[in-house]
């Protein structure tokens, strides 16, 4: 997520009319999903939240593939080649809990209160300031991530296939817009759990190839031991305070600001993930769809590092411009050398559904977002539902119109993909602190959120752009910097907030109801319906178990 | 403050309840299962084939593996796999679909 996403002009993939028929085939089934998921659109509810029908197999993959774009991909294997094993970090510290705590702890609150966006939640629990201001950060980043997803395709499109960039952008643009227009959030998630097949078909045989090429994990750490040090293959190695490592973090940044705030506002807030646990068919099945996604998180690491350690052990100095190769190139450089045609079309049918899945996810909750929490309800209210489906369709039209434009304006930056990791530490984090600190506390006052969100959102702004980038106070790198601006803004949001409840009328208890920790909605004491009683369906069984897997998978890294 | 916005958890509890009685996903909607299997049978016979035919340079490239014919295996396995769970496990039937002129404005049919 940290380098530019350019690749090497080298990396023309040698496809054929197989892997073409391959692409073609998938591009077919896409539309199709989008036109037979129309006909199950009938109400807003249905376009937006796909009737809150949804079951949890459904629901949890697309939970995981709406985060698996493959700027995630692609990124992940940049970092691995250019930071080494520190990359389980995302996952295991800063994916999993975070997961489990939407699952077990948060979804009671978002699913029984029936809310249908994160920011109607704000709504519910503060006042409509917070609501506006959440929903119009919300919407700008999300047109500014699909932006950039388009454009990470298009750099990559044209590298390994020679299409013209404009083309691309065009075409897949052309793609999302008509599946999501036609089938609403149906068609996204329905494509997106597909989308999770064919990416493990693209990453696996390249993961077992590369693997072969450098004689199995031994001989790829003994390699890497060799030329990166011994703290390459490890987690922690390196990362005492006051020593350094290439991440430019310490344990205390990773676990506070990667572990704790930049993952929970992320996993918990963001509502392009959350949506997907809204649109569930009941309470259980949405408890459980970051549950389902936590477990094969846990493993997507080793596809996505494994590449980028094996680039940077087969490649001497591989992303440096000693070896004409960008740390970006990790896995268009291992398709190149090791796949034949065929296998090849898949996986470049991989990466391609993925950058489209990462857009659709951005584009189908910002409509959402929109048309219920911005214009249905400060522009144009109380009009018939059929009024609000239309107008989901044109802001649709709109929002990738726009993300097209943010495209190009998104190639006039060399290193986007840095400032787009920025941004999150923006958006998501100052959104998380009000949403604990309200969820928590019920003293915090209906005033307290607008005020929260406002100042964790420029304090953040403010190290960053201020603190960092004058060099105030001196971090090595862009990452450590958004561990630190994540942390700012968390202290900030909640120093704000208790401040401004001190000085404001809490809200009424009776309108807390099934807002804060500890008191119940209507929609929570629902009884678990027919099957769901299992022992393996069991929120709490299925959390504590992918903490604990994740914790296991430390082991072998730690020593 | 209910006043101050004018919107409380009860207006939302009761507008998406009627909304989800209306709702058509869950009774229209078809199964993914199909879809899935359907690609990956297909996907997993095109690239076994590519790697029954595959020519000694291909598998030397892949370090001596004949990926095609493995990966086309296990994507046919996975196709086969999800037709064999929708065979096994149908879709649910759902509550009779609502007909067309059940419009928005209508009060749920009870």
């Amino acid at each position: 997520m940290h380098t530019p996403t350019y690749l090497a002009a080298e990396l023309r993939l040698p496809t054929n009319g197989l892997d073409y028929t391959i692409l073609g085939i998938y591009f077919a089934v896409v539309l199709g999903i989008g036109f037979a998921a129309r006909r199950s659109v009938k109400t807003s509810l249905d376009f937006f939240l796909s009737g809150r029908s949804l079951p949890a197999w459904i629901t949890g993959l697309a939970f995981i593939s709406a985060n698996l774009a493959a700027t995630e991909i692609l990124g992940m294997a940049a970092n691995s080649a250019q930071y080494g094993a520190y990359t389980v970090h995302w996952y295991w510290i800063g994916a999993i809990p975070a997961m489990v705590f939407l699952g077990l702890v948060m979804m009671p609150f978002y699913y029984g209160s029936k809310v249908r966006s994160v920011p109607e939640m704000l709504l519910l629990r503060f006042d409509k300031w917070a609501h506006l201001l959440s929903s119009a950060l919300f919407a700008f980043a999300a047109i500014l991530i699909a932006g950039v997803n388009l454009y990470a395709l298009a750099i990559v499109v044209e590298a390994l296939l020679g299409w013209p960039q404009w083309v691309a952008i065009v075409v897949a643009g052309a793609f999302v817009l008509a599946y999501i227009t036609l089938g609403g959030l149906s068609s996204a998630i329905y494509n997106e759990v597909l989308q999770f097949f064919v990416i493990l078909a693209a990453l696996i045989p390249i993961v077992v190839l590369g693997l072969k090429k450098v004689g199995g994990w031994g001989g790829l750490t003994d390699k890497l031991t060799h030329t990166h040090g011994a703290n390459f293959t490890t987690a922690w190695g390196g990362t005492g305070i006051g020593s350094a490592n290439p991440l430019g973090a310490n344990w205390l940044t990773i676990v506070l600001g990667l572990g704790f705030v930049l993952s929970f506002g992320y996993w918990t807030t963001n509502f392009a993930e959350v949506q997907r646990a809204l649109s569930a068919k009941n309470l259980s099945a949405a408890q459980r769809t970051p549950l389902i996604a936590a477990y094969p998180k846990v493993f997507i690491v080793f596809l996505v590092m494994i590449p980028g350690l094996v680039a940077a052990a087969v490649v001497p100095g591989f992303g440096t411009t000693k070896s004409g190769y960008q740390y970006n190139d990790a896995i268009p450089y291992l398709m190149e050398q090791l796949l034949p045609n065929g296998v090849l079309g898949i996986a470049v049918t991989g990466l391609l559904a993925a950058f489209m899945a990462g857009m659709a996810a951005n584009v189908s909750s910002f409509n959402t977002v929109f048309t219920n929490d911005i214009w249905g309800r400060y522009v144009v209210r109380g009009r018939e539902d059929a009024y609000y489906v239309r107008f989901g369709r044109l802001i649709t039209v709109i929002g990738v119109c726009a993300s097209v434009g943010t495209a190009f304006l998104a190639s006039s930056f060399s290193n986007i993909m840095s400032y787009l990791q920025t941004l999150f530490s923006f958006f998501n984090v100052p959104m998380f602190v009000v949403f604990i600190v309200g969820m928590f506390w019920k003293r915090a006052s209906a005033k307290s959120g607008f005020w929260g969100l406002l100042a964790g959102t420029v304090s953040a702004m403010v190290n960053y752009f201020w603190i960092y980038k004058h060099g105030i106070i001196d971090i090595p790198s862009d990452q450590g910097a958004n561990f630190v601006s994540a942390i700012v803004g968390f202290v900030a949001g909640a120093v704000v907030m208790v401040a401004v409840s001190l000085f404001t009328r809490p809200k009424p208890a009776e309108e807390l109801e099934g807002l804060v920790y500890g008191t119940r909605s209507p929609g929570m004491s629902e009884p678990p319906a027919a099957g769901d009683d299992a022992w393996y369906r069991r929120p709490a069984l299925l959390g504590w178990g992918a903490v604990v897997l994740a914790a296991a998978c430390y082991i072998p890294f730690s020593f | 403050m209910t006043d101050q916005h004018g919107y409380s958890e009860h207006d939302v509890q009761r507008e998406v309840s009627e909304l989800q009685q209306k709702s058509a996903t869950a009774a229209r909607i078809f199964d993914l299962r199909r879809i899935i299997g359907a690609l990956f049978v297909v996907y997993g016979v095109i690239v076994t084939i590519a790697g029954i035919t595959a020519d000694q340079a291909e598998i030397d490239k892949a370090q001596g593996v004949n990926i095609n014919l493995w990966t086309g295996i296990a994507m046919l396995l996975l196709g086969v796999f999800f037709l064999v769970w929708l065979k096994l496990r149908p879709t649910p039937p759902t509550v009779p679909e609502v007909t067309e002129e059940d419009l928005q404005d209508k009060p749920p049919t009870p």
